[in-house]
């Protein structure tokens, strides 16, 4: 039995704990804004918060989320928009937007611990996160954005 | 009753599946075919109030319901054609509601590929909304007793000028509906000068979704009682299974079956694959087990694909004479020998697509009815496979159109729905396909590999005064045609066919190749290799005769005309000549204007550093580029900046078309670093982004600037047209700044950079 925090709620389960979170959080749990891109933590689309850092949940595993406090992308907005995502909206980011979750989650991580974060130390924390549109130049932009807001 | 007519179709379409883009053409009807509610009240547009049309529908609350048929997948076109209808209507955007269609044919076309959905349906839909506001103003006008000449519309409102008059349309829409709806010659369209967002835009009415993690995307979908399938295919095109041990897998825990797919009828076209889908009550489970499968394959003829070989074939068909596509002045005459002649190979490989989303699909089989929701360019193309597939008619399959994680031509193909179909007939449930990304990658259709021959016999200033140019690739219509080896008119109509050079002799032709995968659209499609071709081969002439790369071009394309196909297959995107002519003075106004804004003129390439440029239509639209690199001497390639000249007609959300562009740039970069789709022993040699990598944030332009020309011309593509001269250019930069002529993409495997 593994037992977890999910966006503030006491969880446990009790199934297969070599099953990776990322399908925890979506085919159980129903919290589908973590999205699914490649499965082995190439593209970081699967990217939530664990204990407050960004980590790829299509490679964690349950057993390894056992006792962690995990936040999805549904929690983030839950009492109204994080500043990253109110960056993201000023700056029109999403093209599709299939990987947006995943870059917000690890752009609200960079900014935790990076007030103000230079061009290429965005690149650097932003690198392991695919988008195929293409909108890295806003995700850029909106992240130097958040930095102005959140201080 | 149908609304909205399928006039024409194209010559080109071939069967059920057309050769090239899939184009209809619409138009209005006369009002006896528009009224009435007998519109299967499918869409909130539908049961509204006032719908004059399948388009729109006013609720007498006010809000308006507009229909998005068209799929989004990023370019927000789910905003922009509904906002056109608005427009005309007059109608408050903020009571807007969109209401995303099904697949239906009652809408005309529905693929969304070739970067025409607001060229094909921009007029339709400002013919729509102006219906609906002349219906409200008659009824307003009916009430005050005035003339309907004397009453106008503010937002939402009609309003009698002289008396001060004012009623909203949610007050009028009841009595509207039972008017006759207005024939189109009696609809009074708007002045350009009038519109309210056709021109000046609007942000993705998702947007917020799109922040939030609420986006429901064809992975997010999910129905009571669903089962997830994840299906082991044959990894050689055309295999088959020879035997089958499922022991392994069936002791995952979650687990239900094994299902066998047959495998396609050749042609392949949208059918399944074949395969062996693993049944599970979770992705995971049905992932895990499926990897536990024993499976022998046959492989079939198709295993002997090995794309080295492949490549040198090709390349040895491109020397070869081949098929006359378009000839100008004297090339039959041999061509010129001596040392003024100047030739060379050019090279793109196969391109998988690789959308963020991979294929996803869920279906419910029931009473004879299949209900699909999938993230499909082309919902009526899944209509038509699952109908095949499982014997039923096309008006028993709902297919629901849910976001798209990503297009790029892939999910116009709907064989991943036929997939869910097919299984839950089998399975008596709904069933949710799940493709794993090396499921993507492996069995994609991709674009074609493509070996160009180039050409030129030059005069004492460099300029050609003879001119050949060869390419040979697998056909996209090889899907659909098991016999299909040459180019379709479409395809080489994409940047090779309409050569834009002023010279007095010119000789364009195709060889024949043999497909041994899947091949199809991707975004730019056959214009990705074409004008790499063409834009590098003209750039190493430039530098050749010393001559600025901008110069040359223009002296090339030479005056301000309209290109002459007389005799010549140039199907023109499926547009009609006469409204959008190939017009070589648009290419020169943008060649000069991104010229102009890059700072051309003094930017001076130096080792390690350099511009280049290249100049391109497709899907209508002119687009000029100029790229900057910087290259380290260990050939780390960096991209400070692009800038982009675009003329696509009239732009409804520059916006949205900036961010379209913004994006080609970095699609471009990944197929120029690393987009290459291998095969040996006829199986696809990548499987994930680690062996199939594209561009991430630190390998793309730290700026990409774009520059929409003011245009009075009809509207144009705007989603491919920015990828084939950003893939030119950033080649030719390169060679600027290195010396090094990129002639065989990607760069991650030409062996250039050591």
């Amino acid at each position: 039995m593994v037992k977890l925090k999910v966006n503030g709620i006491d969880r446990s389960f009790d199934g297969d704990p070599g099953m990776p979170l990322l399908w925890y959080v979506r085919d159980i749990l129903g919290l589908t804004g973590t999205k699914f891109g490649c499965g082995i933590a190439l593209c970081g689309a699967c990217t939530i918060h664990k204990n407050g850092e960004a980590i790829r949940s299509c490679v964690t595993t349950m057993s390894a989320a056992a006792g962690s406090d995990i936040r999805t992308i549904e929690d983030l907005g839950a009492h109204g928009l994080h500043p990253v995502q109110e960056a993201w909206m000023q700056v029109n980011v999403p093209q599709c937007g299939y990987c947006q979750s995943g870059q917000i989650m690890q752009a609200v991580s960079l900014l935790k611990s990076n007030p103000h974060p230079a061009d290429q130390e965005i690149d650097d924390a932003m690198a392991g996160n695919i988008c195929r549109c293409g909108t890295y130049q806003r995700i850029r932009k909106a992240i130097k954005l958040a930095a102005g807001k959140i201080t | 009753m149908s609304q909205i007519q399928n006039v024409s179709r194209r010559r080109f379409l071939k069967g059920a599946f057309g050769a090239g883009a899939l184009i209809l053409a619409v138009r209005y009807l006369p009002p006896v075919l528009m009224h009435g509610h007998a519109t299967g009240g499918q869409t909130d547009a539908d049961r509204a109030a006032l719908h004059p049309n399948l388009f729109v529908g006013i609720q007498q609350d006010g809000t308006v319901y507009i229909v998005a048929h068209r799929s989004e997948m990023g370019t927000t076109i789910r905003t922009s054609l509904p906002l056109v209808l608005a427009d005309e209507l007059d109608a408050d955007w903020n009571r807007v509601k969109i209401n995303q269609a099904i697949g239906d044919k009652r809408y005309g076309d529905q693929n969304t590929d070739g970067s025409h959905s607001i060229r094909s349906f921009f007029d339709t839909l400002r013919e729509c909304g102006a219906a609906a506001r002349w219906m409200l103003i008659a009824v307003a006008a009916k009430r005050w007793h005035a003339p309907a000449s004397e009453c106008s519309t503010e937002l939402h409102t009609v309003v009698h000028q002289a008396s001060g008059r004012r009623l909203g349309y949610g007050e009028l829409a009841a009595e509207a509906a039972r008017l006759t709806v207005p024939k189109k010659e009696q609809l009074l369209l708007k002045e350009p000068s009038e519109w309210r967002y056709i021109g000046k835009g609007m942000t993705s009415v998702d947007l917020a979704n799109l922040c939030t993690g609420k986006a429901m995307y064809g992975m997010d979908a999910r129905m009571d009682g669903m089962v997830y399938a994840s299906i082991e295919h044959p990894p050689v095109f055309g295999g088959k299974i020879k035997s089958l041990d499922e022991q392994e897998a069936l002791k995952v825990v979650g687990v239900h079956q094994t299902v066998t797919i047959d495998p396609f009828k050749p042609p392949a076209a949208f059918q399944p694959l074949g395969g062996v889908a693993v049944i599970a009550d979770s992705t995971w489970a049905a992932f895990q087990a499926r990897k536990k499968l024993k499976i022998v394959w046959d492989n079939g003829p198709n295993e002997s694909y090995d794309s080295v070989e492949y490549k040198k074939e090709l390349k040895e068909t491109a020397h070869k004479p081949g098929k006359l596509i378009r000839s100008v002045g004297d090339s039959a005459k041999d061509f010129p020998t001596g040392k003024n002649v100047f030739e060379a190979d050019y090279y793109v490989p196969l391109l998988a697509h690789a959308p963020m989303e991979p294929m996803v699909a869920l279906a419910e089989f029931k009473d004879g009815k299949v209900t699909a929701w999938a993230p499909t360019q082309n919902p009526q193309a899944a209509q038509a496979i699952v109908s095949s597939e499982l014997g039923i008619p096309v008006e028993a399959v709902v297919c629901h159109v849910t976001l798209l994680g990503g297009g790029f031509g892939r999910k116009s193909k709907p064989d991943y729905v036929a997939e869910a179909a097919v299984l839950s007939k089998k399975l008596g449930r709904p069933v949710k396909v799940v493709w794993t990304r090396e499921d993507d990658v492996k069995f994609d259709y991709y674009n074609a590999v493509a070996a160009m021959y180039m050409k030129a016999a030059v005069d004492d200033r460099g300029k050609p005064t003879a001119w050949l140019q060869r390419s040979v690739f697998p056909p996209i219509t090889s899907i659909f045609d098991v016999n299909a080896v040459y180019g379709d008119p479409p395809h080489l109509a994409q940047g090779w066919t309409d050569l834009p050079y002023d010279l007095p002799s010119i000789r364009i032709e195709n060889g024949p190749a043999q497909a041994h995968v899947r091949i199809g659209w991707l975004r730019s499609v056959a214009n990705i290799y074409h004008a790499f071709a063409i834009q590098g081969f003209t750039d190493e002439l430039a530098h050749r005769a010393n001559r600025d790369p901008v110069e040359y071009v223009l002296d090339l394309i030479g005056p301000a005309r309209t290109l002459d196909f007389t005799n010549v297959q140039y199907p023109n995107y499926g547009a009609d000549y006469n409204t959008y002519p190939w017009e070589t003075g648009r290419l020169r106004n943008v060649i000069e204007m991104v010229a102009d804004k890059s700072g051309w003129a003094k930017n001076k390439s130096k080792k390690g550093h350099g511009f280049g440029f290249a100049a391109h239509r497709s899907f209508l639209t002119y687009v000029a580029t100029v790229v900057e690199v910087e290259v380290s001497d260990d050939g780390e390639i960096r991209i400070p900046r692009v800038d982009m000249a675009v003329d696509a007609g009239l732009v409804v959300n520059p916006e949205a078309t900036r961010a379209q562009f913004e994006g080609a740039a970095v699609f471009g970069t990944s197929i120029v670093r690393s987009g290459e789709i291998t095969a040996k022993n006829g199986v696809i040699q990548q499987s994930n982004f680690n062996d199939y990598p594209v561009a991430r944030i630190n390998e793309v332009p730290a700026q990409t600037n774009v520059y929409i020309t003011e245009s009075s011309a009809p509207p144009a593509g705007v989603g491919e047209p920015g990828v084939p001269p950003f893939v030119a250019a950033f080649c030719n930069a390169i060679f600027t700044a290195t010396g090094k002529r990129v002639r065989d993409l990607p760069l991650s495997s030409n062996n250039l950079f050591g």
